[in-house]
C-alpha cells in the first residue's frame, strides 16, 4: 500500500512527465498563450496564499488542451467564441424594456466601463447585501434599470453578454475578494468543493486537485479553473457559462447538482474563482 | 448479452436482490475483504472484461490501464491493473469493488456495490435527485469482474 501511495505521489509530482506519458497529442508544458501575437496571458503562476497548503502552482485549463485547440484561442479570427462576443456587443447596444434604455445608455463603451468586471466577480453588492455573479448583475440591470425581462441564467443571450463583458478584462489577473462580507459564502463554496458528491462519490478536489495532469478516459484533467469562462466547447460548439460547467461535472459523478444561479453554486463560483487568483482572464476561451 | 440486459433491467425495477444474492447492506467485510461470493454463481471473466470497458457499467478503464482489454483511451488516475490477480486474493478484490475505501483510505475509486452514505446522489446521469439508489454494478457483475481480475496474473 505504501508502494501504491508513493507511485501515485510521484505521478502527481511528475506533472510535466504525465502530460507526455498520456500518449495523446498534447501541447508542450512551456507553451505560451499570446493572443493575436500581442497580448501575453498568464496561464501558470504561483498559487494564491489561501491555497498554498494544497497547491504550489496554478494552471489555466488552456495548458491541458491539445496543440490545435490551444492554437484556436491564440487568434481571434480562429476562436469560434468570438462570434458570440460580437452578438453580445449587439445586445449591449439594443434598447429594450419599459425604460427605453440599452446597456450602453448607462455604461457607454464597455471597453472602459466593463474593464475589470470579469476579474473581480463574483462580488459583494453592498446595496442589495448579496454576492453577485456577472450573470446576476446583468439580470439586475435588465430588470431594475431597463424594465426588461431577465435572461434565463444559462442561455445563449446570457452567454453572449458575459462573453462580451469577459473580453474587456482579457489579460487582467483574476482577483476576487475572499474576506469581509463574502467570507461566509467563500467558506460555503470551499465546503462544496471538497465534499464528495454523487453515487461515484467524488469531490471537485478528487479530480481537479488530486489528479490534474492525469487522464480520466480520454479527458486530460485540468485544475478546473474558471479564468477562461465563458468557454467555447468544441464538443457541442457553444459557449458554456461557469455554473453550467459545474452542473455538468456533478451530473457526471451521478450526483444531483445545485441549480444554476443558486446561492450554493454562486458560493462555489466565488471559491473556484479565488483558486485562480493570479491567472489571466481568458474568456472566451476554447476548450474540448 | 440480450438476456443479461433484461436481467439488469429487472434488477433495477425490482430494487431488491435476487433470492440467494447478498444485498449491498448485508455484505460482510473483514479488513476490506469479502470472502463470500455475492451470488453463489461462479464469475464469468469474459463478461467481467466487458463490464470493465463499458462506460455505462464499470468504466474501470476511465481510471485504470488493463493491457488485455480492448478499450480506447484508458486512464491513469489509478494504477495499472495488470497483475492484480497476483497481488490480491479474490476476497480482497471483491471487497475493493464493493467498497474500496475500506482497503484504501480516502481513495477516489468509487464503490460499486453500496447504496447508502452518499451526498446528493443522482438518478443515473440525469442530474435529477435519485429516488432510489441502486448499486453501480449488480452482484453478478461484481462476481464477473472479480473473475476477470483474479485471472490477471503477473
Ligand atoms: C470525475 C472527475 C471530475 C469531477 C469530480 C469534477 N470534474 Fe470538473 N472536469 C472534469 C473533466 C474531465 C473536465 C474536462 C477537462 C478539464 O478541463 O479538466 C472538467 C472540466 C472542468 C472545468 C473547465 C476548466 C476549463 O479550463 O475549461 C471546470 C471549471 C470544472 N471542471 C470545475 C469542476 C468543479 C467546480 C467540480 C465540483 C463541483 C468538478 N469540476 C468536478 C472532471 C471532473
Ligand atoms: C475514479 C477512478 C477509479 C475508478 C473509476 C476505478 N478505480 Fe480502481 N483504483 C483507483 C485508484 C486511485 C486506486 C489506487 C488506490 C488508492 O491508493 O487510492 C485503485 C485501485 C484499484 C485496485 C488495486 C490496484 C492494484 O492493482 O494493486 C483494483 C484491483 C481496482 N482499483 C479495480 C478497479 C475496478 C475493477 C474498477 C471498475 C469496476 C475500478 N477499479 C474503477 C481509481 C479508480
Amino acid at each position: 500500500m505504501t508502494k501504491l501511495t508513493s507511485i501515485r505521489t510521484i505521478a502527481a509530482l511528475a506533472f510535466a512527465g504525465s502530460i507526455a506519458l498520456g500518449g495523446a497529442v498534447t501541447a508542450d508544458e512551456n507553451a505560451e498563450l499570446v493572443i493575436n501575437g500581442e497580448l501575453a496571458l498568464v496561464t501558470k503562476t504561483a498559487a494564491p496564499d489561501h491555497l498554498k497548503d494544497s497547491l504550489d502552482e496554478i494552471y489555466s485549463g488552456w495548458v491541458y488542451r491539445e496543440t490545435d485547440t490551444q492554437a484556436m484561442q491564440m487568434d481571434d479570427f480562429d476562436n469560434p467564441g468570438m462570434v458570440f462576443v460580437d452578438l453580445g456587443m449587439d445586445a449591449w447596444n439594443k434598447v429594450e424594456g419599459t425604460e427605453n434604455k440599452s446597456c450602453a445608455s448607462c455604461h457607454n463603451d464597455p471597453a472602459e466601463s466593463m474593464k475589470g468586471v470579469r476579474a473581480t466577480y463574483p462580488k459583494w453588492n453592498e446595496a442589495a447585501g448579496e454576492l453577485r455573479t456577472v450573470e446576476g448583475q446583468v439580470n439586475h440591470c435588465r430588470t431594475k434599470n431597463m424594465g426588461a425581462e431577465p435572461y434565463k441564467y444559462v442561455s445563449g443571450d446570457m452567454a453572449n453578454m458575459v462573453a462580451m463583458i469577459a473580453v474587456q478584462s482579457r489579460g487582467m489577473p483574476v482577483n476576487v475578494a475572499i474576506d469581509g462580507p463574502v467570507k461566509a459564502a467563500w467558506e460555503q463554496g470551499k465546503e462544496i468543493y471538497y465534499t464528495r458528491t454523487g453515487v461515484l462519490d467524488l469531490s471537485c478536489a478528487s479530480c481537479h486537485e488530486q489528479n490534474y495532469g492525469n487522464y480520466i478516459r480520454a479527458d486530460h484533467l485540468s485544475q478546473g479553473q474558471i479564468n477562461g469562462f465563458p468557454a467555447y466547447r468544441l464538443k457541442d460548439a457553444r459557449l458554456h457559462q461557469v455554473q453550467d460547467r459545474f452542473w455538468g461535472c456533478i451530473r457526471d459523478v451521478r450526483g444531483e447538482p445545485y441549480d444554476r444561479g443558486s446561492p450554493e453554486f454562486t458560493a462555489l463560483e466565488l471559491y473556484v474563482a479565488s483558486r485562480g487568483n493570479g491567472l489571466s482572464v481568458e474568456g472566451a476561451s476554447v476548450r474540448n | 448479452m440480450k438476456l443479461a440486459l433484461i436481467t439488469a433491467a429487472a434488477f433495477v425495477t425490482a430494487g431488491a436482490a435476487f433470492a440467494g444474492e447478498i444485498a449491498p447492506k448485508d455484505v460482510v467485510m473483514t479488513e476490506g475483504a469479502v470472502e463470500a461470493s455475492l451470488t453463489g454463481v461462479a464469475g464469468n471473466a469474459a463478461e467481467g472484461g466487458k463490464v470493465m470497458a463499458n462506460r455505462a457499467q464499470g468504466n474501470c478503464v476511465a481510471c485504470h490501464e488493463v493491457s488485455s482489454l480492448k478499450a480506447a483511451f484508458q486512464g491513469n488516475v489509478g494504477p495499472s491493473l495488470d497483475g492484480a490477480g497476483s497481488r490480491w486474493s479474490e476476497a480482497q478484490l471483491r471487497g475493493m469493488l464493493v467498497n474500496p475505501k475500506m482497503t484504501f483510505e480516502g481513495t477516489v475509486m468509487p464503490a460499486f456495490y453500496k447504496v447508502d452514505g452518499y451526498t446528493r446522489p443522482g438518478d443515473g446521469y440525469t442530474g435529477k435527485a435519485a429516488t432510489e439508489i441502486t448499486p453501480v454494478l449488480t452482484a453478478q457483475q461484481i462476481e464477473d469482474v472479480v473473475a476477470f481480475l483474479a485471472a490477471l496474473k503477473e
